[in-house]
């Protein structure tokens, strides 16, 4: 996502355009059968993340998180569409050698499961350093723990193993060797999630420090608004495999345009606030996509023709807002007049 | 609170030679909600578990926990826990795909409930399930019913427990982190539910939470633990919107919502068992400790309309 207040718009770090991934399938119960079918796990992502930036992909299970982050590493070639890093092919890019996986670094969701067992934490970390050599033999131990110092744990943790390791001892490890490479960009799955709320807030403040010391680029994978708003100055909102909203994270999350946006942001808890109502339903199936916007079906907006076409996704309110959502009927007003049919149906 | 259903006092667990929980005590009136919140280790599952009977052979339980017209339930033996359990005490676990029986269908898992407990005929079980199933807001229910677990999307799963909770009118619902394994949407979804049937049965509910701010929308009352010890407890308004407790205050704090600009984590983590203080378990990482914090241990006692359990609490906000 491009910062209009910089004036001219430099190449953007990396730039999805229409990106389609489909998963070829067995039909689910059909046991003998060898027929496949298609399932879209993402559709026309556009999605522009520019250097330095701090993006948020936010989304519910099934939403196309994972698939977007498997694209942006190079893991999964698009069916259609182009992924590009620096102007050039992702997957072209990754083929020529180590520098992509040196500059584009990844903290997993599971991070204990990341982690080899039998390895001590300084081997754990040297590891990555050897991979791409980052500095001669001798100077490992060192740079172990400066790395170590770097992510807020003491020196002797290296010489212990992952399984003497807390749950948030253990994410500050993966931090630690997803930055021994030097990395420009850091790409973290759910990397706070399932901890406990202090040791959360320790890896936030953590994880904002490092962005802002290293001028990192950080796509940071979540389900929680409230980090994506702590962390991140921008957001993406996926469902069903689609962006439906994007744009500065305070004015999405303030003012959603988009009624998944609104849902989501009224399911998040809120002290004193009383319970509102639900969103109804769950999210279908990518196998059997509804007609038209794919949010219809739980839409408390939905008009007819929501159910005719899949609305794209389109920018309203001026450059200077750098908003987008993919609503026919979107909830801000704004001067621009929303878009009414999709070129792209 | 007029009618008191539940009276936990003193209920103290060891486990070896650890005290897992130290010295617990709360009470709930009948149809309250109640929140056991805390963080990892605090004890808030071991003392669900302690009230319903649920705790491994070798832990150690004192204390007494007066239970509706039953002066003790940590004293039943394991018969009359038999004919509590399902009935009067029910539970909704945290992880419903584990806790449901993957080798039979839904409808045979909530039908034997009805006819164990109830004693109800076949014909009369299958219909009272899937009135319930119906009342959980499972569409389709009767084909539902031969339908197997893994059939079902985890919130599905989640109203199917809700639905076997339910199965008897219980008067003591206690729901275990019952919806940390799933999606926000569904989440919302799921505690609107559990709140919705409790009340509408008059059922009182004790939640085990992590989520401070869902415990002030969805509890009447709070229970604040730490490494075991009760640090605060009273009416969730009182407690969450003028915390006393340095670790009340503390834990609202690192509570991230919507616009949070800074947070500010006490350092360090939860304490392991081996190695706590003799007096306040918090001390070590307390910012307001004093000396006698760590020798001393703070008794519960009544201050601004909560219990207390801190030498140095804070000042009214």
């Amino acid at each position: 996502m491009t910062r209009p207040a910089e004036g001219h718009d430099p190449q953007p770090l990396f730039e999805l355009i229409e990106v389609e991934k489909v998963y070829m399938v067995r039909r689910p119960g059909s046991v003998f059968s060898t027929a496949k079918v298609g399932l879209p796990a993402l559709d026309g992502v556009r999605l522009k993340i520019r250097k330095g930036a701090s993006v948020a992909i936010v989304g519910e299970s099934g939403s196309g998180k994972s698939t977007l982050l498997r694209v942006l590493l190079g893991l999964t070639r698009p069916t259609e569409g182009r992924a590009l890093y620096q102007g050039r092919p992702i997957d072209e890019v990754r083929a020529e050698g180590r520098e992509f996986a040196r500059q584009v670094a990844m903290v997993y969701q599971d991070a204990r499961g990341s982690l080899n067992p039998r390895m001590t934490i300084g081997a754990l970390i040297a590891e990555p350093l050897r991979h791409f050599a980052i500095c001669p033999e001798t100077d490992l131990p060192a740079r172990v723990k400066a790395l170590l110092a770097r992510v807020g744990l003491p020196a002797e943790v290296a010489d212990r193993y992952p399984s003497a390791l807390s749950g948030g001892q253990v994410r500050r490890v993966a931090i630690a060797r997803a930055l021994a490479s030097e990395p420009t960009v850091l790409v973290a799955d759910e990397a706070v999630s399932g901890l406990d709320v202090s040791t959360q807030a320790q890896l936030l403040n953590l994880l904002r420090r490092l962005q802002r010391e290293m001028a990192l680029t950080l796509v940071f994978i979540t389900h929680d608004l409230g980090v994506a708003s702590y962390l991140c100055e921008d957001i993406a909102i996926m469902y069903l495999g689609r962006i439906v909203e994007t744009g500065p994270t305070n004015a999405v999350l303030n003012a959603p345009a988009h009624p998944y946006a609104r849902a989501l942001r009224r399911a998040a808890p809120e002290f004193f606030a009383p319970i509102t109502e639900p969103l109804p339903g769950e999210i279908p199936s990518p196998l059997d996509l509804p007609p038209g916007c794919r949010f219809s079906g739980r839409c408390d907006r939905v008009q007819p023709d929501c159910h005719l076409s899949d609305p794209a996704l389109l920018r309203f309110g001026g450059p200077a807002a750098n908003r987008a959502a993919a609503c026919f009927y979107p909830l801000t007003e704004s001067p621009t007049a929303p878009q009414k049919r999709d070129i792209h149906a | 609170m007029t009618d008191v259903l539940l009276s936990v006092e003193g209920l103290t667990v060891h486990r070896g030679a650890r005290r897992i929980l130290d010295d617990v005590s709360f009470s709930l009136g009948r149809g309250e909600t109640l929140a056991l919140v805390g963080e990892s280790g605090a004890g808030k599952s071991t003392i669900a578990a302690a009230l319903m009977g649920l705790l491994a052979g070798q832990a150690r339980v004192e204390g007494t926990a007066a239970f509706d017209e039953a002066p003790d339930l940590l004293s039943l033996p394991e018969k009359a826990w038999n004919r509590l359990r399902g009935r009067r005490l029910a539970m909704i676990f945290q992880d419903a795909g584990a806790a449901l029986n993957p080798c039979y269908t839904v409808g045979s898992q909530l039908t034997t409930v009805l006819r164990r407990q109830l004693s109800l005929g076949r014909a009369e079980a299958r219909a009272r399930a899937i009135a319930l199933l119906e009342s959980v807001g499972l569409n389709d229910a009767a084909a539902r019913m031969s339908a197997y677990p893994h059939q079902l999307s985890g919130g599905m799963q989640q109203r199917v427990m809700v639905a076997i909770a339910l199965a008897c009118d219980p008067d003591l619902l206690f729901a275990d982190e019952p919806t940390s394994a799933l999606d926000v949407t569904i989440q919302a979804q799921i505690v609107r539910l559990i709140l919705d049937q409790t009340k509408q049965k008059g059922a009182s509910c004790i939640f085990v939470l992590h989520d401070l701010a869902l415990a002030s929308q969805s509890c009447d009352r709070i229970v604040v633990l730490y490494a075991g010890q009760v640090m605060e407890a009273g009416p969730s308004e009182t407690v969450l919107r003028d915390p006393r407790h340095p670790y009340t205050r503390l834990l609202k704090s690192c509570v991230i919502e919507i616009g949070t600009s800074e947070l500010d984590p006490p350092p360090g983590s939860v304490p392991g068992y081996d190695d706590l203080p003799a007096g306040c378990r918090f001390a070590s990482r307390c910012p307001r400790a004093l000396p006698r914090c760590r020798t001393d241990k703070p008794r519960l006692e009544e201050v601004a309309g909560r219990s207390l359990a801190c030498w140095n609490p804070e000042e009214a906000a």
